[in-house]
């Protein structure tokens, strides 16, 4: 990503329009929620150790997403090429022996002892970016892509959610293919096309699992969706762990810092993919409801903002950002509720981790630079 | 972009929305107080806080059952669980300091579950689990004082129960396992003496450390049981049974003080007994089935032999025989087919009722009894019941047995309950015993009653109204039958417990014997049997016994029971009462031979230790 921040005075461009002020506050607003839940879901560690690095990573993601709002798309443009390679050989990284396993799943590369990133963050940053190239830069005259261009852009996805997979990581596969069919749906791509794709992942989907492609600890997760009571010492303990700490929340929760069952530790992982348990617990319904609504009208900003955009390009990208930030949410706050099977993803902006932190201000920080570009002037 | 597809997509992200608040609200509101109920089941832990169990007295206050503390080695199973290896060293080394293995340790300490053998720790891990009960001071200091060799080992003074008595009365006094009282006394006012456990509810975090006492309800300690028994006339009653059956050669017996007058139990002894000490330390399973749990004074059953007659002169006194009257008392009387002797086959001549007791003919009610069969009376069944035989007495001890009063339905019952092992023993026999006489008789027995039998018969009735032919009495029952024609006529619902007495003092509630109901008989019926009784011993059935026995001081009225047991040496009983002090004392010798030899002179040696006390008082 250090490739994208620009400090050459070249980059700045002074074409560009006021930044979206709401969309800026919202994001820091998610980012200081997620501080404090972080702060309390690791208050009974004895020191701030996991608080300080989340702290230093919302920094850096904000000061990245301040400098990428400033970037017109145009000069962006010119290193998604780049990005996109980048994000490919990462991702390759983690399955070589650079990578390390965490939760049965390769997905970190370690620079040095204490300076690990996981790539498929960065990778849905530079997907976002990619895809938007063959969808959202049309020929002459064109409204909407062509097959060429919707081809190129499946190949482009396919071969990151190729590489995911391997990890695997099924959580991030699904967040990837709803980039894809978010950007597919906002670029204009004819009715049927998406008709045929979406017809052809569900056929894929009942392959994988009529063909024993899908890992048995994958079949338990659904099971226990299904039936909370199923293999209670396992994944079924995490989530029935998930609900009692949110359902005891009540309406008003216990208080910051007051959630008993946070500060035993019930929930395993609370830190980090279970973070909205913390929010549940302690902030109660009126807590929790507030982060979703606060993601939802980022959201609602991120679509009109796809919906102004200056060029195709803009739009593609922002309704693929958009797609991504949806879908890792709710699949996130779905899993702790019980209505999504546990899948690995971190609840964006809130949820500790340097590289999904950086990752979430960015794409704000794209969204921004989407909605500041203005067209080419004749 | 095109508006529709604007409207998809913002469509989506409001139905997720939705679908997230809608869910959120049903957990946290709509069933928030379930979850609420549910993490702290999650998060709490209970202890309990062991209340201390409440000491058991005598009538004077002398302590029966008390408590003691020792030392004990418990163990924190959360806080090894913690220890890197699992508090395997520090067993290893506790092991060491106790001179066992460290598996020894271990086994004590894990938890059980459906697939851990025993022994394991039933209780909750978050208690202090005792390791080592039996453990001498020294050893109890080694250990505290190097705690730091020892994390997460304790040790601490536990009550225990303590018998400052011996093994006197233990069946009577029960026993404790756990926390839990079993048998006698301790099970009998288990709920008034155990009081009320406490309990520490403590918060815990997902890997079972303790973080913090939630909140804590002290214990209550247990109230004390005062009993009417006197620890002094026990200890009379045990000497004179065990020397009663070592003198006799008898297996087994019982000795029964009763309050005439009130139904107040100041005695009750029985053999074989045993230590209550022992429960403290633990039972191996073999040792608890050697030990003789049975008590003897209510829960054993004996033929009561011709201390029944009371109730047979009561019986006839209800059919209209004149007991002034006088009747022949001939060596034998022969019923179906049969002669019914005289013990000792002695021909006695002409007597009343009055002689009959207290010569102890049986020819007499032979025919009283084959004339009441004649006319299918169930007066000598009914007035045995009305004697309180046959249905437990209602003790304050658990387990009581009920006693048997045979009659023609009974009878016939077990007729057809047994026909066809009769059946089958006709044909095959009794291979398995070596006695081949007994198996003979045993197998015409069986033949007679497979090829029809189960009436109640005219000989029967005679056997019944001597007490043989299956009647069955406990000592119990019989010391009440006799206090009741003592105290002219109330039959009581005996009471061990006095008063239970909380620990500030005050009286928690006071125990009285109920009155179970009023013997059949008039009060000039009971008087004379009272009289009658009241010679056996002078110049009766038991005048050699009571040979020299100060009369003047106690005057002591009694009756000997001599019962047959097939196969066995006879039971010896003796049941007597005195006017002053107004007890009854019943002593009974399983194949303790006759009642004037074996029981008698056992019986005389408590109201002698009971003059003993007054005299010296």
């Amino acid at each position: 990503m250090i490739t994208m921040s620009g400090r050459r005075p070249l980059v700045w461009a002074p074409s560009l329009g006021p930044p979206d002020r709401v969309l800026t506050l919202l994001a820091l607003a998610l980012s200081g929620t997620g501080l404090l839940l972080v702060w309390s879901a690791t208050r009974m560690e004895g020191d701030h150790g996991l608080l300080v690095r989340q702290a230093v990573s919302a920094g850096a993601g904000l000061v990245l997403m301040w400098l990428v709002s400033r970037v017109d798309l145009r000069v962006l443009r010119a290193y998604v090429p780049l990005a996109y390679v980048l994000a490919l050989l990462s991702l390759a990284g983690v399955l070589s022996p650079l990578g390390v396993r965490v939760n049965g799943a390769h997905s970190w590369i370690v620079l040095a002892p204490g300076v690990q990133f996981q790539p498929s963050e960065f990778a849905k940053v530079a997907l976002a970016l990619a895809f938007a190239v063959p969808l959202g830069e049309l020929l002459d005259g064109r409204r909407r892509p062509g097959f060429g261009g919707v081809l190129l852009a499946l190949v482009l996805a396919a071969v990151p959610i190729a590489l995911i997979g391997l990890q695997p990581d099924l959580g991030t596969m699904v967040v990837f293919a709803a980039m894809v069919a978010g950007a597919l749906l906002v670029s204009g791509a004819p009715k049927r096309w998406l008709l045929v794709l979406a017809l052809g992942a569900a056929g894929a989907a009942v392959a994988a699992w009529r063909f024993g492609l899908v890992r048995p600890y994958q079949v338990q997760r659904l099971l226990v969706l299904a039936d909370p009571g199923a293999d209670p010492g396992g994944v079924g303990y995490n989530s029935a762990q998930a609900r009692i700490a949110i359902g005891s929340g009540g309406l008003y929760g216990k208080g910051l810092f007051n959630g008993e069952q946070t500060a035993g530790h019930f929930v395993p992982e609370q830190h980090t993919d279970f973070i909205f348990t913390v929010a549940g617990e302690e902030l109660g319904f009126a807590g929790a409801a507030l982060i979703v609504l606060a993601v939802f009208a980022l959201l609602w900003r991120g679509l009109s903002i796809a919906r102004r955009s200056a060029s195709p390009y803009g739009t593609v990208l922002a309704g693929s950002l958009v797609s991504w930030l949806a879908c890792q949410t709710f699949m996130n706050v779905g899993m702790t509720l019980g209505l999504v099977p546990v899948v690995g993803v971190p609840l964006p902006f809130v949820s500790y981790g340097g590289s999904a932190t950086v990752a979430g201000l960015l794409a704000v920080g794209l969204l921004q630079a989407v909605h500041r570009t203005k067209a080419m002037q004749p | 972009m095109s508006r529709a597809r604007l409207f998809v997509l913002r469509l989506a992200v409001s139905a997720m929305v939705v679908t997230l608040l809608g869910r959120l609200w049903f957990l946290q509101v709509v069933s928030g107080e379930r979850y609420v109920q549910a993490a702290a089941d999650v998060r709490i832990r209970s202890v309990t806080l062991p209340a201390v169990r409440g000491p058991i007295l005598d009538v004077a206050g002398r302590p029966l059952v008390t408590n003691r503390t020792r030392p004990v080695v418990t163990v924190d199973a959360v806080e090894l669980a913690h220890q890197p290896d699992g508090g395997r060293e520090v067993l290893t080394r506790l092991g060491k300091a106790l001179g066992r293995s460290y598996r020894q340790i271990a086994e004590k300490v894990r938890s059980c579950g459906p697939s851990v053998p025993r022994p394991c720790w039933p209780g909750s891990p978050y208690e202090p689990i005792p390791v080592a009960e039996a453990l001498s001071v020294p050893a109890a200091l080694q250990i505290s004082e190097r705690q730091q060799d020892f994390p997460g080992v304790r040790t601490e003074l536990r009550p225990v129960r303590a018998h400052p008595a011996g093994a006197s009365a233990a069946h009577t006094l029960g026993y404790v396992q756990g926390t839990e009282g079993r048998d006698g006394l301790e099970g009998g006012y288990d709920r008034e003496l155990a009081g009320r456990a406490g309990r520490r509810d403590v918060a815990v975090d997902n890997t079972g450390r303790v973080t913090r006492t939630v909140t804590e309800v002290p214990p209550v300690p247990g109230n004390t049981l005062v009993t009417s028994i006197d620890s002094r006339i026990q200890a009379i009653a045990e000497r004179a049974l065990g020397r009663g059956l070592r003198a006799t050669g008898g297996t087994s017996g019982a000795a029964v003080v009763l309050e005439s007058g009130t139904g107040r139990v100041v005695a009750l002894a029985g053999r074989p007994s045993y230590d209550p000490g022992v429960w403290t330390d633990g039972v191996t399973a073999a040792e608890y089935r050697a030990l003789p749990l049975l008590s003897q004074a209510v829960q054993g059953e004996w033929a009561p032999g011709s201390t029944w007659k009371v109730a047979s002169v009561a019986a006839a006194a209800s059919a209209g025989y004149a007991l002034g009257a006088t009747y022949d008392c001939p060596a034998g009387y022969p019923i179906g087919g049969r002669t019914f002797g005289n013990f000792g086959d002695a021909d006695l001549g002409r007597m009343t009722m009055h002689g009959a007791l207290v010569r102890s003919c049986d020819t007499i009610f032979y025919r009283l009894a084959d004339q009441l069969w004649q006319r299918r009376s169930n007066v000598p069944q009914e007035t045995a019941r009305g004697f309180g035989f046959g249905v437990p007495t209602g003790v304050d001890l658990p387990g009581e047995a009920a006693g048997a009063v045979p009659d023609a339905r009974s009878k016939k019952a077990h007729w057809r309950a047994t026909r066809a092992e009769s059946c089958r023993r006709a044909v095959k026999g009794y291979p398995e015993l070596a006695d081949r006489a007994r198996a003979a008789y045993l197998t015409t027995i069986a033949g007679e009653n497979c090829r029809g039998g189960g009436a109640w018969r005219g000989g029967d009735a005679a056997n019944f109204s001597i007490g043989q032919g299956g009647v069955l009495v406990t000592p119990l029952q019989l010391a009440r039958a006799y206090a009741a024609v003592a105290n002219g006529g109330t039959l009581h619902s005996p009471r061990v417990g006095l008063r239970v007495v909380r620990p500030d003092g005050t009286t928690a509630r006071a125990i009285t014997p109920p009155v179970a109901g009023r013997l059949p008989a008039s009060p000039e019926t009971l008087r004379f049997i009272r009289q009658a009784l009241a010679q056996v011993p002078r110049e009766g059935t038991a005048a050699g016994a009571f040979e020299g026995f100060p009369f003047g001081k106690i005057a002591v009225a009694g009756k000997t029971g001599t019962a047959e047991s097939f196969g066995h040496r006879d039971t010896s009983w003796f049941a007597s009462f005195a006017p002053d002090p107004a007890y009854t004392v019943v002593v009974v010798l399983s194949q303790g031979g006759r009642g004037a030899e074996g029981a008698a002179p056992a019986a005389r040696e408590v109201w002698e230790g009971v003059l003993g006390l007054r005299e010296r008082r």
